[in-house]
């Protein structure tokens, strides 16, 4: 059985996986490591008390993926707690995105996920505020650059990264979930104004179909599926996990349409699916088929996600895998900023090599 | 286990040389898949440099050809201490004799690579040279037996002390000046899967000109001196602390400021295996 398929098993429906050889295990264990899935693995086979009778290298290292991964969670709650204490007297509202917001409402995609940068959202006004109060408590500009201050500042959704000075953590401050310079412009205002509460903490996050079009916005709209496997994961895990409010596939429609959002959300629907089996009503995905490109780019964006998330038999990204990855590379650039802006960045990045 | 893939002849050579008695095997799991290459840059022609990948991803700056093997072992140092945390690893050579293991913590200059070589030399069993892995279910060390690196003028003094030993071309003009490595003995490489519980732990610092001197130290500031070349201690968390105190409460812990070696060497045969 191909490797990519054990993986696909693995992240869907894990199985005792007592017939893989050693090769074998060395490119399941190589490429979930790749694409930052070994913790994800090592989760979801311990879960499932699959663990026993793997040989004594492979577990070695889903053992080391444990670690890492509860280390990961450790110093994200503790960050979590840091800006708690650096945010609170600002007195305005703040939402947890993405992994933060995962870890701290405790949705089952948090398991085994590994990504310790905290990205926050906060209304365009109160930016200045929340940067000055991070710099008041240690956090500061990696990228000090003048052009790429101004390049964040201008024509990006978020603030140049802060670091904190003794932690080495990244916080990352957003005042929408995509660039203004690109194709699709959400209000952040309505994402802001359907945030729920975090019990216990000072933050929102956003609700559950915002939450998924943020992921798929951020995969297929803004990056360039640059771990693959590791987007889609976290789509069909939100997704099955939303699902049980019978409501939410028709919420998620809607909001999608609301938020201008639709295309994303139909490659989200489309490769959850696809790759991973996300159990998607198949009304839901009728639907969604409103929202697809003309041909031939459905035709194409096919190809280049199933080689972007396959390897060769070793493992090893092939040949059609660097060409998935660099055309997808261009296409979230091309979406990003109109053609002279692109121009004018890359020839300005070009000359500072 | 390392998968190792490289065109480089000097690659080929060192590795050859330096793990000559470790086992080889094809179809097997490897826990490090390294790549050293040429890249395909204009510096190809007239500065040949080499660029390393562990698993696909390229840790390191290039650097030239000429130190491709020591660009090797310090791949190999990364690939453990920057992707193993099922143990608690300390920048610490670590040797054996007769059931009795010293730990030799120590940052780089202190001289532990040269008395880990003499020692290994007259007798002790090389457990590991540079990166010492502890165990923090059963607090044994799992032995490595990779050659030990020697820098600068003690590349010279070890050749001269234990001519038996085989030791690699000298590699020039690396960040730490000139390295050559000193295999690890055969019965060192061969009793490569024997743990080894902890007996001492012994601080060395060379001083050219000094007399010996041993002094014990209490379990506080050894655990103070050895933060500073803990790896990867606080991903372990709690695990790291327990391990770390585990250690020391088995160890006695000394600190020896030397500059003779057979002195030195004479200490070590004495020390005591009780507390």
């Amino acid at each position: 059985m191909a490797i990519d398929t054990v993986l696909k098993t693995i992240l869907t429906q894990p199985q005792p996986l007592t017939d893989l050889t050693h090769p074998q295990w060395d490119v399941l264990i190589h490429s979930a490591q790749r694409v930052g899935l070994l913790g994800r693995v090592q989760y979801l086979l311990a879960a499932g008390g699959l663990l026993e009778g793997i040989p004594e290298q492979p577990k070695m290292h889903l053992e080391t993926a444990r670690i890492v991964a509860d280390n990961e969670r450790r110093i994200m709650r503790w960050e979590i707690n840091r800006i708690t204490r650096a945010l609170r007297e600002l007195q305005v509202p703040i939402l947890l995105l993405k992994g933060a917001a995962y870890l701290v409402t405790d949705l089952p995609v948090s398991n085994g996920r590994v990504s310790s940068d905290i990205d926050l959202l906060v209304h365009k006004k109160d930016l200045t505020a929340v940067e000055g109060a991070l710099k008041a408590h240690g956090w500061e500009h990696t990228k000090l650059d003048e052009y790429d201050q101004l390049y964040y500042r201008i024509w990006s959704h978020e603030l140049p990264p802060l670091r904190h000075r003794e932690r080495g953590t990244v916080v990352d401050v957003h005042h929408t979930i995509l660039p203004p310079t690109g194709r699709l412009h959400p209000d952040p205002e309505k994402l802001l104004a359907e945030a729920l509460p975090v019990k216990g903490l000072p933050f929102s996050v956003l609700c559950p179909p915002d939450m998924v079009l943020h992921s798929a916005a951020h995969a297929f709209q803004d990056g360039d599926l640059k771990r693959g496997l590791k987007d889609i994961v976290d789509l069909d895990e939100l997704l099955r996990y939303f699902a049980a409010d019978g409501s939410f596939w028709v919420k998620l429609i809607e909001r999608g349409q609301e938020l201008n959002l639709v295309r994303p959300l139909y490659y989200a629907l489309r490769y959850a699916k696809l790759v991973l089996n996300t159990p998607i009503p198949q009304s839901v995905m009728e639907r969604s088929q409103a929202f697809a490109p003309l041909w031939p780019i459905p035709q194409l964006m096919d190809h280049f996600v199933a080689n972007v998330i396959s390897c060769r038999s070793d493992g090893r990204p092939g040949f059609m895998h660097d060409f998935a990855a660099s055309m997808l590379y261009a296409r979230s650039h091309w979406l990003r900023m109109p053609p002279v802006l692109l121009a004018r960045h890359l020839v300005h990045q070009w000359l500072k090599r | 286990m390392v998968h190792v893939n490289s065109p480089l002849a000097n690659v080929a050579d060192g590795v050859q040389l330096l793990y000559k008695d470790f086992p080889y095997e094809v179809d097997s799991f490897a826990d490090f898949h390294v790549r050293l290459d040429r890249p395909h840059n204009h510096h190809r022609l007239w500065h040949p440099q080499v660029l390393c990948y562990l698993n696909d991803e390229c840790p390191f700056a290039p650097l030239p050809t000429d130190q491709a093997l020591a660009v090797f072992e310090s791949l190999l140092n990364f690939s453990i201490y920057a992707t193993i945390y099922h143990f608690l690893i300390l920048h610490a050579a670590s040797i054996e004799r007769a059931g009795y293991t010293a730990i030799l913590p120590a940052p780089p200059g202190s001289g532990k690579s040269t008395l880990c070589a003499a020692l290994v030399s007259r007798g002790w069993r090389l457990l590991t040279d540079e990166l010492t892995l502890v165990s923090p279910s059963t607090g044994l060390i799992s032995p490595m037996a990779r050659p030990i690196s020697l820098k600068n003028a003690s590349i010279d003094v070890m050749q001269q002390f234990a001519p038996q030993q085989t030791f690699s071309p000298k590699v020039y003009n690396t960040i730490k000046g000139t390295i050559a490595y000193m295999r690890a003995p055969s019965e060192s490489v061969a009793r490569m899967h024997e743990t080894a519980a902890p007996t001492w732990m012994i601080f060395p610092k060379y001083q050219a000109g000094a007399a010996t001197s041993v002094k014990l130290l209490p379990k506080g500031a050894a655990f103070i001196r050895l933060s500073s070349g803990l790896v990867n201690y606080s991903i372990l968390g709690a695990v790291g602390f327990e391990a770390m105190t585990q250690l020391l409460e088995r160890t006695l812990c000394y600190e020896i400021l030397y500059s003779d070696l057979d002195e030195a060497m004479g200490w070590f045969d004495r020390l005591p295996t009780a507390q």
